[in-house]
This record gives structure tokens, sequence and C-alpha cells, in this order.
């Protein structure tokens, strides 16, 4: 939890960085609840991978990225009620790295929940990023919505504890998104066992939000878009009525229908990944469902990044995904399907060519 | 002179039968082959090394942090017009533009040894797509 106020300097130096964007500030419509306190949104930042080069250097791509994440929520009007930041703070899960990222996030004007990454664990196994931002997976409540927050990031222990020289190797050898050497994630029988007695407790009426960094479903092991026991997950969460997964890690606008959970992915503000499709070589399950982000233009350097604001008023997620340098796009939940789907681009007549991607 | 010609002549004709097929430029062993696979694999091994080291740029960052396993390059599409640059490049100035741009690099001469090791590698995660010259 981050409740630190920032002084009005930096307010205006964030307001002024996203004016010179040409970004408005949005406003989130009003929701449909009869009772107006129970109404409420939340932003979603996620992946910055804040690079440390040596001493007092950062890649400069990705500090931009989640500064102007930063600067852009905190002109959200009405205010969201917390932000998630959804892992991957770090690249290389340094002390350096993980700092220089906490530094941006506390001038959120927020509330911050935060989900452990790859990159912010293989170092240290995730001890300083907790003396930052708390236990590695916890739930808390609001406004009747239960949340969930796992750590899916983890691996077989032997992978874990007994394979690598060196804790850096380790993880560098988790880094690299195509390493052959890398090992599938998984939330673990430990953390399963946790969300089965965290969950015993909440009525099964009660709309649940579960955040995770890698996708809780079987897309494409090759780059870890993937988690191990998934199905496992699955059964735990199926007794409830409604079930939203949000997930981080892929970089990209993704989306899901499986039984009754609805999955959504979030942007990076660091850079896009490509779809699996686009790998000649990969043997993928990507969902039908989802309609493809634009394919990024390389020369706009903050091109298909973004950030995404959230309104759970039915107990499903309607996500507005916040495209720097295209027109922002709405994945929300349908009732007339009981699917999330893209507010103008399902209907595939209604498709853009840059959205095919090869 | 004439003679000393077709002396010259029929020796190489002599030598050309007796060594036998190590002079036949259309005929290969499976030797042959097994020597042209290992060769071209070890420069996309090189490559690959390449592209998942910062050692291109100045700033740690990686060709593969964007484009794991070299997708989203679209190696067949080139060469191809660059709206961005105006003007059809090859492939291999695409990869300068990234050693320059995200990794924050100097340039590589495009028949640096290094260049082709790389353009290996994204070839050969690209086989089995047709080709598509031009195509955006």
């Amino acid at each position: 939890m981050n409740t630190i106020v920032p002084s009005r300097r930096d307010f205006l130096k964030g307001a002024a960085a996203a004016a010179a964007a040409g970004v408005v500030p949005m406003s989130v419509v009003k929701l449909a609840f009869a009772d107006t306190a129970q109404d409420f949104t939340f932003a979603y930042i996620s992946d910055a991978h804040i690079q440390h080069i040596s001493g007092n250097k950062f890649v400069r791509n990705w500090d931009r990225g989640l500064i102007r994440a930063v600067a852009e929520t905190n002109l959200l009007n009405p205010k969201p009620d917390f932000v998630m930041f959804g892992g991957d703070l770090g690249q290389l899960g340094m002390k350096e790295e993980l700092d220089h990222g906490a530094e941006m996030l506390s001038k959120l004007h927020y509330p911050l929940h935060c989900v452990m990454g790859e990159h912010d664990y293989y170092l240290d196994l995730g001890e300083y990023w907790s003396k930052l931002f708390g236990p590695h997976w916890y739930s808390f409540d609001h406004k009747g919505v239960h949340f969930v927050v796992l750590n899916s990031i983890l691996t077989y222990d032997d992978w874990t504890f007994n394979k690598w020289p060196s804790a850096e190797q380790r993880m560098l050898e988790m880094a690299g998104l195509d390493n052959p050497n890398g090992s599938p994630f998984m939330v673990g029988e430990k953390q399963r066992a946790w969300l089965k007695a965290d969950l015993d407790k909440v009525a099964k009426t009660t709309p649940l939000v579960v955040f995770s960094h890698s996708p809780l479903q079987k897309l494409y092991k090759g780059w870890n878009f993937w988690t191990e026991d998934a199905e496992e997950v699955q059964a735990l969460l199926k007794p409830f009525e409604k079930v939203n997964v949000i997930y981080g890690h892929v970089h990209q606008i993704q989306y899901n229908q499986v039984g009754n959970i609805s999955f959504n992915a979030v942007m990076a503000t660091a850079w896009p990944w490509p779809y699996p499709q686009s790998y000649a070589q990969a043997e993928h399950t990507m969902p039908v469902l989802t309609v493809p982000m634009n394919r990024a233009d390389p020369f706009f350097e903050r091109d298909a990044t973004g950030w995404q604001f959230i309104d759970v008023h039915t107990g499903r997620v309607a996500m507005k995904y916040n495209l720097y340098n295209n027109t922002a796009r709405t994945v929300a939940w349908n009732p007339a399907t009981g699917k999330p789907e893209d507010t103008t681009f399902q209907d595939p007549a209604k498709r853009i060519p840059p959205q095919v991607h090869y | 002179m004439k003679r000393k010609i077709a002396v010259a002549l029929a020796a190489a004709v002599v030598l050309a039968v007796v060594g036998g097929i190590a002079i036949q430029a259309d005929e290969f062993t499976k030797k042959d082959q097994e020597r042209w696979e290992k060769e071209y694999m070890s420069v996309v091994q090189k490559g690959r090394e390449l592209w998942t080291s910062p050692a291109l740029g100045t700033n740690n960052v990686a060709c593969a942090q964007c484009h794991p396993n070299a997708a989203n390059t679209h190696p067949e599409t080139y060469p191809k017009f660059q709206q961005q640059l105006g003007r059809v490049i090859a492939l291999r100035e695409m990869i300068n533009w990234c050693i320059q741009q995200p990794l924050e690099g100097k340039p590589l001469a495009l028949d640096d040894p290094k260049m082709v090791a790389m353009e290996a590698y994204v070839m050969y995660e690209r086989r089995g797509v047709a080709l598509a010259p031009g195509k955006h």
C-alpha cells in the first residue's frame, strides 16, 4: 500500500508532461449501481521493465513509459479508487531497478497494490521487492468485490534452487522470454492451498477479481504465456458466479472466456510483444476471441504500449486500453454473449488491416 | 609451341580422369551437405547469440527483448518500402535502425559478419514462410 502524496510541483510536472503529449484528461463513465457509494474504478499499470545500465543511468525508453502512465493515471477524473501494478517493475530484479521504479510509482496519487513478476523475483526470490511492496500473495475486499493477488511466476524447485551457479545467472535465464533454459510458471501447491482457504470465506455470489502476472491459462508455452497449474487454479475459481482474471506478462491485448472465468491481459508500459501466431515455428492456443492490437510501429517508441482503467460495476470487468499512438480500445463483458468483447472491433467486418498479424 | 600445349592438354585430361569425382562440379556427397548445414547453423547460432546479447548497443537492451525468436521482424517482406524512412530498404538496414534507436548503438557495416549472422538467424526463425517482398 502506498499513499504518499506528492508535492504540487511534482503533480504539475506530470500534468505538463501529459499535456505536452496531447493527452486529454478523461472521465470515467457513470456506473450502474443503485448505491452510488459502490461505484468504483481502478487503474492498471504493468510491465515497466525498468532497466539499469550503470551508476545512475537507466534505459530512457522504459523510464518514459512508466513516467507517462503514472502522470496520466493521476489525471483521471473521477479518480480511480486504487492502482494496480501488474509485475515486472524491474528488468533483472536489481535493487537499483526496483528502487528507481518504486520512486516513479510513489508519484501516484492513489493507493497502490502490486503483483510479483518473474523479473522482480528470480534474483533474490522476491526479498527486496517484498520490502518495498509487501507480501508475495494476498487478498483484499473493496466495495463488495473480493480481490486476490497471486504470485503465479513460481516454478519447479529444482530449477529455482539447484540448477544455476548464481542468483544472477538464474535471473538472466528466466529474463529471456524465448530462452529454452527457462521453466514454466506456476502458482504452486502451497499458494493454491492458501487460495482455497481464502476463497472458502467468500460468498459464491461475490464478484471475484484475480490478479496474476502470468495468464492462469495455457496459451503458448515457449514464451511462458502459460501457467503450469492453470487448470487447478481455475477449478478453485469455478464455483463463483462472476470471476475475472487480469494478467500482465504478455505485453499485449488478449481476452478470453473459459467456462465462467473471463480473462483480460494488460499492456506493458515498456514495449509490446508479438502475438505467438507471428512466430512461424510456434504451436499455440491463442484465444480466437481476441482481436489483436494494431501491429506496432517501432518508429513511435510508445506505440502499442500503455495502461488501462477498469470498472467492475456489473461484477464483470470493462477494460479501457489507453493506447498512446492509436485510438483507445474497450473490451467489456457482453451480457448477451456471456463473453468479454471489443466494443468496436469484435465483428470481423469492423476490423482494420493493422490488426492482421503475420 | 603447339606440341607443348597439346602435351599440357593431354596431361590435364589424364589428371581429370585420374582425379575422378573430386573435380566434378555438380556432384556432392552427404558429407558435403553435412558440412554446409554445419557451417550455416554455426552462423545462425552466432546470430542468436548476438540477438540475445546486449553487446550491439550501449544500454544493455538486446534485440530479443522486443523480438523473441526474432518474431515480428517479417524478413520475407524485404526489400520493401519503409514508409518511415521514405525509401525501399533491405532487412539489414532495419536491423541497423534498431541497433541505433532502441539499443542506442553504432550501426554495423552492411557486410559485417555480425550482420550476416543476425540476418541468418532471423531468416532461420522464419523458415517455411513464403517470400512476400514489398508487403507491408
